[in-house]
C-alpha cells in the first residue's frame, strides 16, 4: 500500500506537541520496576499525523462516499441532523450521577423514546439500557427465565432457534444456561410448523424468532407460531434486527411476540462500528415488565423519575446505557413521524424487490417470492458453471465502486449473497449497482480470471483472509 | 468430487478408514472442505478421549463459519493429527491424507454397518 504506517514516518527527535512548563510540584518518579525505556512510540510532527490520518480516511469505503448494500444490518445512512441534536450542550455536558431533578430534559427524552419504541413494537414495557443487540437478546432471555422461575417452572431448559437465525441467538440462549434446539425451515423458507410442534413441550422456555427472517422473508404463519409456542407454556422472543422492514406496518407485540430487542444502530440510524457504540433497547409485554433492567424512566406528577422494576434482573449496563444514541434515535423518530417511518419500510422493501426482480435471471434465487427489506441470492450458478465463488463476485464489486454485500450468511443458503439496499437509495443508484452485478455475471463466463484476481483498482489487492486468520500479524515491528 | 471407494462416510461429511491394525482414521470429505472454504483452525480432543458414533468430537473453523465435527465411530482416541495445529490448510489440500484428524480404537466394530458407502455418500452430495 502506498501509505506507510505511522511508525515508518518516525524521525528521531521529531515532536508533535510542546508541553507547557511544569506548574505543579514535581511528583516522585514511578518505582524503577514499573519504568521502561523501550517505549517505541513514533516521533512525528503534528502535520505528519494530520496528513497520515486524512489520507487513510480517504481510502475508506464508507456510506458517505459509496453505495453500501450491507444495509441496516451493518449501518444505513445516518442523517446529519442527528449529530446536531447529540451535540446540544444540555445533553453533552450532563453527568449520569446528577440528581434526576437537574436532568429533566434528558430523562424526558428517554421517557419519550421508551414510549415511541413501545408504540412501534406494540410492547409497552421498555428498557433502553442494553448496549447492543446481542446484549438486548440476553436481557430478554434472562427476563423470560426469571418469569418462568417465578411461576415455579424450573423444568423449562430448552430454547428453540430456527436454523437461519443470527448466531447470536443460540449463543444468547446458551449463555443464559439453556439448551438450544434448532427448528427447521420448510421449502418456502418459513418455520416448519410440524417440526416446531414436535419440539414444543413442557421443557421449552422460549422460541427466538427473527421476523422477517435472515432470509429477508416475512413468515406468514407468525400468528400460528405464536399460538403454538404460547399453548405449550413457552414465550416468543423477537430478534428485532430486521425491524427496518416492518415499521408502522406490523407491531411485533400484536403478532404474538412477548419481548423483542431493537437495534437503534440499525433501524434508527445511530452510528456504530467505528462510529459509536450500539444500543439494543428491549420492549416487553406487561407480564414481563417487572423483570426489566433497573432503572427505567417514568413520569410522576409532571416530573421524570427513575423507577425500579420490582423483580428486575438487575443492571445490564452502567447508568442508563448509551445516552448519546438515544438522542439520535429519538431525533430520527420525531423528524420522520409515524408516516415517515412507514415510508422508510415501504421504500426499503420496494428497493430490495427491485434489485431482486432485475437480477434473478442471472443469479440463483433460492426462495423465489416477494422479499422484505433484503434479498438473498446464491452464487451457486456461477460456481457450478464457471468456478466463480461468491467471494469473487463480492471482490469484483469493489472494482466497480460498490461496497460488497453480506456474503456466506445465512449459512442455510449455499454461496449466499445478501443484498440490502435500504430506503435511502435512488433508482439511479440501484440501476448502477444492478448494471455492475449484471456485468460481473457476464465476466464470470467470459473472463473468470478477472474476478478471481479482483479487486485490482484498490490500494491493496485481494487480501489472504485464510492466512490472516491462521497467522495473524497484529502489531507493527521494525 | 473425490469420494474414495474404500472409505465409510457420515451424513455430516466425515470419512472413516479402517486400518489393518484394527484402528480407524477419521477426517472430513472433500465436499465438506469445498463447502467450508479455507480452514483456519481445527479443535480436536486429546488422546484418551472417548468419542461416540455420530456425536460431536470437535470443531472446525473456516473463513466462513465454525462447524461441528462428528465421529464416524465410537471408541477411544489413540492419536491426533498434531500437524493441523500449525497447518490447518492440510485439511483443504489433502482431506483424505495429510488432513486426517483422529485415529480411534473402535469399541464396537459393528457400527461400521451404520456408515454410508461411497456410492450412497456420492448420491447424498450430488
Amino acid at each position: 500500500m502506498s501509505e506507510p504506517v505511522i511508525f515508518e514516518r518516525s524521525q528521531p527527535g521529531r515532536r508533535g506537541v510542546a508541553l507547557p512548563p511544569l506548574d505543579v510540584p514535581e511528583a516522585p518518579p514511578l518505582p524503577a520496576e514499573f519504568r521502561r525505556d523501550d517505549l517505541p512510540l513514533p516521533e512525528v510532527s503534528e502535520l505528519d499525523v494530520v496528513r497520515h490520518y486524512v489520507r487513510l480516511s480517504q481510502l475508506n469505503f464508507a456510506i458517505d462516499s459509496v453505495f453500501y448494500p450491507l444495509g441496516s444490518c451493518t449501518m444505513k445512512y445516518n442523517p446529519k441532523v442527528h449529530e446536531d441534536a447529540a451535540r446540544l450542550r444540555g445533553f453533552q455536558q450532563i453527568h449520569p450521577l446528577q440528581p434526576a431533578e437537574t436532568v429533566q430534559g434528558a430523562l424526558e427524552l428517554m421517557f419519550r423514546l421508551q414510549e415511541a419504541l413501545g408504540e412501534i413494537s406494540g410492547l409497552p414495557a421498555v428498557s433502553l439500557q442494553p448496549a447492543a443487540g446481542a446484549q438486548g437478546e440476553l436481557t430478554g432471555i434472562l427476563m423470560i427465565r426469571a418469569l418462568h422461575r417465578d411461576r415455579g417452572e424450573t423444568g423449562r431448559r430448552v430454547v428453540l432457534v430456527p436454523e437461519s437465525a443470527h448466531g447470536t441467538n443460540p449463543a444468547t440462549a446458551a449463555m443464559a444456561g439453556f439448551t438450544v434446539k434448532p427448528v427447521r425451515a420448510d421449502r418456502a423458507g418459513n418455520v416448519d410448523l410440524d417440526h416446531l410442534r414436535s419440539l414444543l413441550g413442557p421443557d421449552v422456555a422460549a422460541m427466538m424468532l427473527t421476523q422477517p427472517s435472515t432470509l429477508g422473508l416475512f413468515d406468514p404463519n407468525i400468528e400460528e407460531i405464536a399460538a403454538q409456542v404460547h399453548a405449550s407454556g413457552a414465550l416468543l422472543y423477537g430478534d428485532g434486527a430486521n425491524l427496518n422492514a416492518i415499521l408502522g406496518k406490523v407491531k411485533p407485540g400484536e403478532s404474538g411476540f412477548d419481548v423483542i430487542h431493537i437495534n437503534l444502530h440499525k433501524t434508527f440510524t445511530t452510528p456504530h462500528g467505528g462510529g459509536g457504540p450500539g444500543a439494543g433497547p428491549v420492549c416487553a409485554s406487561p407480564a414481563l415488565a417487572p423483570y426489566l433492567p433497573d432503572p427505567v424512566v417514568g413520569e410522576r406528577d409532571g416530573q421524570y423519575v427513575y423507577l425500579h422494576p420490582p423483580k428486575s434482573i438487575g443492571k445490564v449496563r452502567a447508568f442508563h446505557g448509551h445516552f448519546g444514541m438515544f438522542v439520535r434515535a429519538y431525533t430520527y423518530i420525531r423528524s420522520l413521524g409515524a408516516d415517515g417511518l412507514r415510508e422508510v419500510s415501504e421504500h426499503a422493501v420496494l428497493n430490495a424487490n427491485y434489485v431482486r426482480s432485475r437480477l434473478q435471471d442471472l443469479y440463483e434465487l433460492p426462495y423465489d417470492r416477494i422479499c422484505m427489506h433484503e434479498v438473498v441470492f446464491s452464487g451457486s450458478r456461477q460456481k457450478q458453471q464457471h468456478g466463480i465463488r461468491t467471494l469473487d463476485i463480492a471482490k469484483r464489486l469493489i472494482d466497480y465502486g460498490y461496497h460488497p454485500p453480506t456474503i456466506y450468511f445465512p449459512l442455510v443458503v449455499d454461496e449466499a449473497l445478501m443484498i440490502e439496499p435500504t430506503e435511502t437509495e435512488s433508482k439511479e443508484t440501484l440501476d448502477g449497482f444492478i448494471e455492475a452485478m449484471r456485468a460481473i455475471a457476464a465476466e464470470a463466463a467470459t473472463d473468470p480470471e478477472l474476478l478471481k484476481a479482483a479487486p485490482t483498482t484498490t490500494p491493496v489487492g485481494r487480501l489472504d483472509e485464510a492466512q490472516a486468520a491462521r497467522r495473524p500479524d497484529l502489531r507493527w515491528q521494525p | 468430487m473425490n469420494i474414495p471407494e474404500e472409505l465409510g462416510y457420515t451424513k455430516e461429511h466425515e470419512w472413516v478408514r479402517f486400518n489393518d491394525d484394527g484402528t480407524v482414521t477419521m477426517g472430513i470429505t472433500e465436499f465438506a472442505t469445498d463447502q467450508l472454504g479455507d480452514v483456519v483452525y481445527v479443535d480436536l480432543p486429546p488422546v484418551g478421549t472417548t468419542v461416540r458414533q455420530f456425536e460431536k468430537f470437535g470443531e472446525i473453523e473456516s473463513v466462513k463459519a465454525v462447524s461441528e465435527l462428528f465421529s464416524g465411530i465410537s471408541g477411544e482416541v489413540v492419536e491426533v493429527n498434531e500437524k493441523l495445529g500449525d497447518q490447518p490448510e492440510l485439511v483443504n489440500s489433502d482431506p483424505y491424507g495429510e488432513g486426517w484428524m483422529l485415529r480411534v480404537r473402535p469399541s464396537n466394530p459393528a457400527e461400521r454397518d451404520n456408515l454410508l458407502s461411497a456410492a450412497d455418500y456420492g448420491a447424498l452430495t450430488a
